[in-house]
This record gives C-alpha cells, structure tokens and sequence, in this order.
C-alpha cells in the first residue's frame, strides 16, 4: 500500500497528489511515468511523474478526473492509501545539450511539462513556454511556469485569462519571428500536440511529443500501448513515451485511443453514481 | 496385476456446452478409484523412460507406485522432491510430447495418464495436508530472484528448502507470472497457483511485487544492496505483430494484452474496471496454447463464432493436444493453411466522426499448401496465388509469440545477449555473462513451456548453491 501524503486540488478537475514510494521517487525523472492501482479491484492506469521529492520519498501526479479511476482516486485524502504504484517506466526525457527550448503544454499535460522545463531551467537553458487551457477557472501552474522560464505565455480558447487562441499562434509567430529553438517539447492532447507537429514541421524544428496510450503492465509485455512511429511499431512503454514528433501517426492514435469510450463512459457514470448515494 | 487397458481413464470434464459459457475449470480430475486404476497400467518399467523426458525429472514410476498402495501423500513426497509446483504442471505441461510420449504403454495404444495422475496427487495433498511447514535453518546466504512466473518460482523454493533469504521481484501487482495473467481461470485456476504461492511464502521467501528490475532497480543495484547471486526469470517480453496492413485497428489485440486484461485485471467479470472487447466473431492467428487460450476466453465472453487461423495442419499445430481437443470441442472452427494477409476496418467516407470507423471487420487470408521443410524441418506452407478470401471479424487477436524485453539488458552492463534478444546462459547451469548472474525461462528460450521454465529455475538453484555455498 502507498501512502498519499499530501493532496491539493488545482482545479474542479484537476488534482495533485504526492505519494509515497521512496523506490520510485529515488530514480524517478522528467519524462517518466508511473503505473497506479487506487484498489484491489482497480483498473491499472498510466499516469505522469509530475514531479518528485527524493529525500521525502514522494512522488507527485497530477490527474484530470476524467473517468471511474481517476474519480476514485480523487475520493482519496491526504493519509489514505492506493493499493499499487509502480515505477518509474519508460524512458526520461533527452535534454542534454539543448540550449534553447519552447515547452508547449496543454491542459493537464502542463504538469509532464513543468518538471521538464524546471530541469531544463536548471541546467541554464533558455526556456520558452507557452502552455494553453480551454478557459481560466482551468488554468494550472501558471506561478511554477513563470517562475522557469525566460519568456512566457498563457493561451485560453476563450480569452478569458491570457491571451486568447490556441497554443500553435504564439509558436508560430515565435518561430517566423527567428527564435530558433534547439527543440520543441510538447505535452497536451493528442490533437493539440498533432497540430503542434503541423506547426513545426514546416520549418523543421525538432519537435518531441509524449504519448500516452492505453497500457496494462506498462513493462513491455502485453503491447496494448503500440504507436505506429516512423512506420514501425513502437511500444510507448518501453521505447517511448517520448517520440519525434514528425513521424507519429497521430490519427492511428487518436483513433486508438477511443476504443473503450462507451465502456469508459458508462463506468464513470457508474462509479460517481456509487459515490453520490454514499453522499446521500 | 497390471491393467492392461489400451486406453487411458478419461479425464472427466464439464460438458463442453456448459463450460463454453464459464471461466471454471474445464477438467474436474480424477477421483481416488480412477487414479488407481490409472496407476494400475504403470509396468514399472525398470530403466524408467518416462523420467527420461520430464525436465524436472521427477521420479515417475517411483510417485506411481504409491498410488497403486493407496499411499497418495507418500506419492506427492516424491513428486514434491523434484517439483515445487506439481498442481500446475499436472494441468498444464505438454506431457504428451515429455513423459507421456516416452511410455512403453504408448507403444500399443495410450500412455499411462502421468500428467493426470500428477494432478490428482496434487489437488490430494492440497486438500488434506495439515500446512505444516517446517522453515530450513537460515544459512546466512541471500538470492534475489526477478520474477514470480515459473522459473523464479522453483529457483526461490528450491534455494529457500536450502536456507537462503530469499527475496522475488515482480513487476506486476500480482504474483506468479504467466501463471496468473497468461493462462485462463478454466485451465488453472487462479487458487492453485495462490495456494503454491503460500507454500513459498511459509518456507519465508520474502516476495516484492510493484518492483521492476531494469527501472525501479537495476542489478547491479541488487549486488550493491548485499545480494550474492541473482536470477533472472523475468519471462517472455514484447507480443510480436504479423506486419501486415491493418494491424492497429481498434478490436485488434496481441494475446499478451486480451488474456492479461481478462486474468490479471478480471475484465470477465461484471464489477471489472478494466475494459475488454466483447465481439461477436473472432479470429485468432496462431497455433500454440497463448492462441487457444485466447480463443477459448473469447468464446466465454460470450462470442458466437470463433476461428483459430493457423499457416500450417493440425499435425504441425505446437499447442498442447488436450487443449486442442477441448477448443475443438467447444465449437472453435480450425482454420488451417490460411495466411492472413490484411486486418480489414470500417471506414465511413462520408462520415469522419463515425464511431464505427476504425474497428475492424474481417481478416483478408490467402489459402495454403504445405511445401519443402524449413531449416527446422517443418513444412512451409505456401500460398495459393487467386485463394484470397474474407473471414467476417469484430476483434482479431495475434498470438505468434513474443520477442525479448529490454528493460533489464538495457540496464545491465556485461550481460550478454543473443541477436533475438534472449540472455545467453551456460544450459547446464543457467550462469550468464555477468558473474553471479544466472537466468532461464522465456527470457532466455523465447516463449516455451512452463516445465521448461521451471526446469531452469531448478538448475539455476543448483548452481547458484553451489556457487555459495564454496564461498
């Protein structure tokens, strides 16, 4: 059993938690992910390392309350326990070398983005961020972005905080302005980080995208998180989750990624049905 | 006075209309009276050829004989010398192509049941032992053992009997390996492989699950924190693909994820969190024991048509033969000399935001011969030009075996590999490149059986012993 040690909430729904795994939080890095099981009848799900406090033993995650897992997680308080964390999987995220950088995050990506950035931030390199949210009540992290970067912006779809548009304008404009990144990092939605690529591209800046497919084991066995990368199969668990962007089938993923809508659906009503009559 | 039956006491089963509806196990096993009679057709042979062809060697006519005497826990005594998990092996090793295949009985009509008996001497001993265990004097001596499937298993029992501080580490958040999130319910039920899984646990081998050799840990890590030898068990790694078009269509699953989401995460049952695809026709490509048992679940998930797609006959077909005989009885169709060609989808042109888009629909094959032998002597099949033709599907499932898994190879400098991958280890001893570093299993051979995997981990322990115990 893991202890959750600390939780806040960043937003209606967006969640932050902090938990105990010292193996984890030992060799966790940027880029890395983890594998959560909230109970002992629990789904296995992929999640981020957000961040990680190796002294304390901690591990941070941050979860979008998007289906029946995570809506149980987020029952949990700080002092209560999940059932399995395991960790840290796949590969970090390569920054040696990089001088310049434009992170690019969206929604809860933000959080697999920061700790990247800070690093990055770290080891001097010139950060630019823009990261994007659809509106303001959902904005995360804007303090922690600020705080390592050199330039900084924040897109909302409506305007309300920030300026207003998608993540691609500001990019776009900073690279046909001459900022000549060593690499575009980029973390969001499967749409947002394809739209991303489309941006890049064109003017060949290396653009690197984290996936995160459905998983099972999340060690290299059962193959449910395969990508179509270059042509290949890759395997997000082991190979990834960081690919060259150029060369992700992004459609092949998004369509992937819907299989289990119906059924992910119908838990998720299920599940806070549950809840709601312990309420009552 | 031998029984000189020319066939073996069948093994009863659930009938095949009612199991093909449930996730119990199929064959229900011998009762006492069976067993015996059974036993009864044991010759004794004297130069003992059926010990010959199991891997543990376990001392066949020896366990026989005490059944023949009534003598059911004297007879598991003997079998327990050689194996630690008789209860599984009994169920699900190829004893037709080991043991079975060696008995002079065989000759003339059926083999004496071996792997039937084993069973039943096992599930005797589960239900009426008292669970004393008497725990071996330490010896001062620690092993980390990476992997809880068969072969870490035995190497931990075996080494722990001796009185090392054992300690597996599993990756999964259960334990037991392919035992537990590869083989269905219905051929091994998830309380035999638990109740083995005790044994060890009382003779105090110290088990960590959530832990992944190669990234929570390396091995080197392992020696650092005073661990003098370890054994690597870690199994089988990525399920390979046909590389054909179509591949990554939504409905179209490896064997590794289909049976992992239906034994490990419990999607068969209706309280599961985890999702599975329930189709209505499925195609499996493949011929072992992974592609039965995927066909077999399929069908228990309430699938109505369900197809086993395999290049080459029945005769070439490497699952176990009981298996095949319980799918065929089952009503799965046997597609043989088919080569799948393509994974057809749905496609709405008018309609990008159709749901249905994406999911499969049929699998595309061509028809086959069978031509010259290949470099391992089995005929290649080779296909008829003009023979292409659909098989209708919602979900196909690939079961053509696995490749290796890099975590820990990445993760481990001096430890040798062979070009597919696999560890590369001295047969006799399981001794790898890297000193005190001993491996077998999948991780060495590739996907192979459970009694070679647990034949590995035996000699392993006995090597690892020796290895220590001259410090």
């Amino acid at each position: 059993m893991y202890k959750i040690v600390n939780k806040k909430i960043l937003n209606p729904t967006v969640t932050m938690i902090d938990v105990e795994a010292p193996l984890v939080a030992a060799k966790a890095q940027p880029g890395q992910f983890i594998i959560l099981r909230v109970d002992e009848e629990g789904e296995r799900i992929p999640l981020t390392v957000a961040g990680y406090d190796r002294q304390a033993g901690t591990v941070k995650v941050i979860y979008q309350i998007v289906g029946a897992t995570t809506a149980a997680l987020n029952q949990k308080e700080a002092g209560d326990y999940i059932q399995d964390f395991v960790g840290p999987l796949g590969k970090e995220t390569k920054i040696e070398g990089l001088k310049k950088v434009c992170m690019v995050g969206g929604g809860v990506g933000c959080s697999i983005a920061l700790p990247i950035a800070q690093k990055l931030h770290e080891m001097g390199c010139e950060v630019h961020s823009i990261i994007g949210f659809r509106t303001k009540e959902l904005v995360i992290l804007e303090d922690e972005f600020r705080a390592c970067s050199d330039k900084f912006t924040l897109m909302t779809d409506d305007g309300s905080h920030g300026r207003q548009g998608v993540v691609t304008l500001p990019l776009k404009e900073a690279i046909e302005a001459g900022e000549n990144y060593d690499e575009v990092i980029t973390i969001g939605p499967l749409i947002m980080m394809k739209f991303v690529v489309a941006t890049t591209k064109p003017y060949n800046v290396p653009t690197t995208v984290s996936m995160c497919p459905i998983m099972i084991d999340g060690t290299g066995m059962c193959g449910g998180c395969r990508l179509t990368v270059g042509g290949c199969t890759k395997f997000a668990c082991v190979d990834g989750p960081d690919f060259n962007g150029f060369e992700v089938d992004f459609d092949e993923a998004i369509s992937r990624g819907a299989m289990y809508k119906d059924f992910e659906r119908h838990a998720y009503e299920e599940t806070c049905n549950l809840f709601n009559k312990e309420v009552k | 006075m031998a029984n000189m039956s020319l066939i073996k006491n069948p093994m009863p089963t659930q009938d095949p209309l009612v199991r093909k509806n449930n996730f119990d196990e199929v064959a229900t096993g011998y009762s006492e009276e069976a067993a015996i009679d059974e036993a009864m057709r044991c010759l004794s042979c004297k130069h003992m050829p059926c010990v010959q062809g199991c891997p543990m060697k376990i001392r066949i006519p020896e366990f026989i004989q005490k059944i023949k005497e009534c003598d059911f826990e004297g007879a598991y005594q003997i079998i327990a010398q050689s194996s630690s998990l008789p209860a599984v092996c009994g169920r699900v090793c190829p004893q037709e192509t080991q043991c079975e295949a060696k008995c002079v009985r065989g000759i003339k009509g059926e083999s004496v049941g071996i792997g039937r008996l084993e069973r039943f001497v096992a599930d005797w001993h589960n239900a009426h032992n008292t669970g004393d265990i008497v725990r071996p004097e330490p010896n001062g001596h620690k092993v980390a053992v990476v992997g809880s499937g068969p072969a870490g298993l035995t190497c931990a029992g075996d080494l722990a009997k001796k009185g090392y501080a054992v300690t597996v580490f599993e990756a999964l958040h259960l334990t037991g390996g392919v035992l537990v999130y590869g083989i269905p319910e219905f051929r091994l039920p998830k309380a035999i492989v638990q109740k083995e899984i005790d044994l060890l646990k009382a003779l105090g081998v110290d088990i960590q699950t959530n832990v992944v050799i190669g990234k929570t840990l390396t091995i080197d890590e392992l020696f650092e924190s005073g661990y003098e030898a370890v054994f690597i068990g870690s199994g089988a790694g990525l399920p390979k693909f046909l590389g054909i078009p179509g591949e990554t269509l939504k409905g179209v699953y490896s064997a590794n994820e289909f049976l992992t989401r239906n034994n490990l995460m419990k999607a068969y049952k209706s309280n599961s969190t985890t999702p599975i695809m329930r189709a209505k026709k499925v195609a499996v490509v493949g011929g072992g024991n992974v592609a039965m048992d995927a066909a077999r679940t399929a069908l228990r998930l309430g699938a109505e048509e369900v197809s086993i797609v395999y290049r080459r006959t029945l005769e070439e077909l490497p699952a176990r033969k009981e298996e095949v005989e319980h799918a065929m009885e089952e009503g799965i169709d046997f597609k043989l000399l088919h080569n799948p060609v393509e994974i057809l989808g749905y496609n709405n042109p008018e309609d990008r935001r159709d749901p249905m888009n994406g999911f499969v629909t049929g699998i595309k094959c061509l028809k086959c011969e069978l031509g010259e032998p290949d470099e391992k002597g089995r005929r290649r099949p080779v296909d008829i030009p003009g023979s292409e033709f659909v098989i209708d599907a919602d979900c196909v499932i690939i079961a053509i075996g696995t490749t290796s898994n890099p975590l820990i190879k990445d993760t481990t400098k001096g430890l040798d590999v062979n070009s597919r991958g696999g560890i590369i280890v001295d047969e006799e001893t399981g001794k790898t490149s890297k000193d005190s570093v001993y491996a077998g299993g999948d991780v060495v051979t590739g996907a192979a059986t459970v009694i070679l995997a647990m034949g590995a981990g035996k000699s392993a322990a006995k090597a690892i012993d020796e290895q220590l115990n001259t410090k």
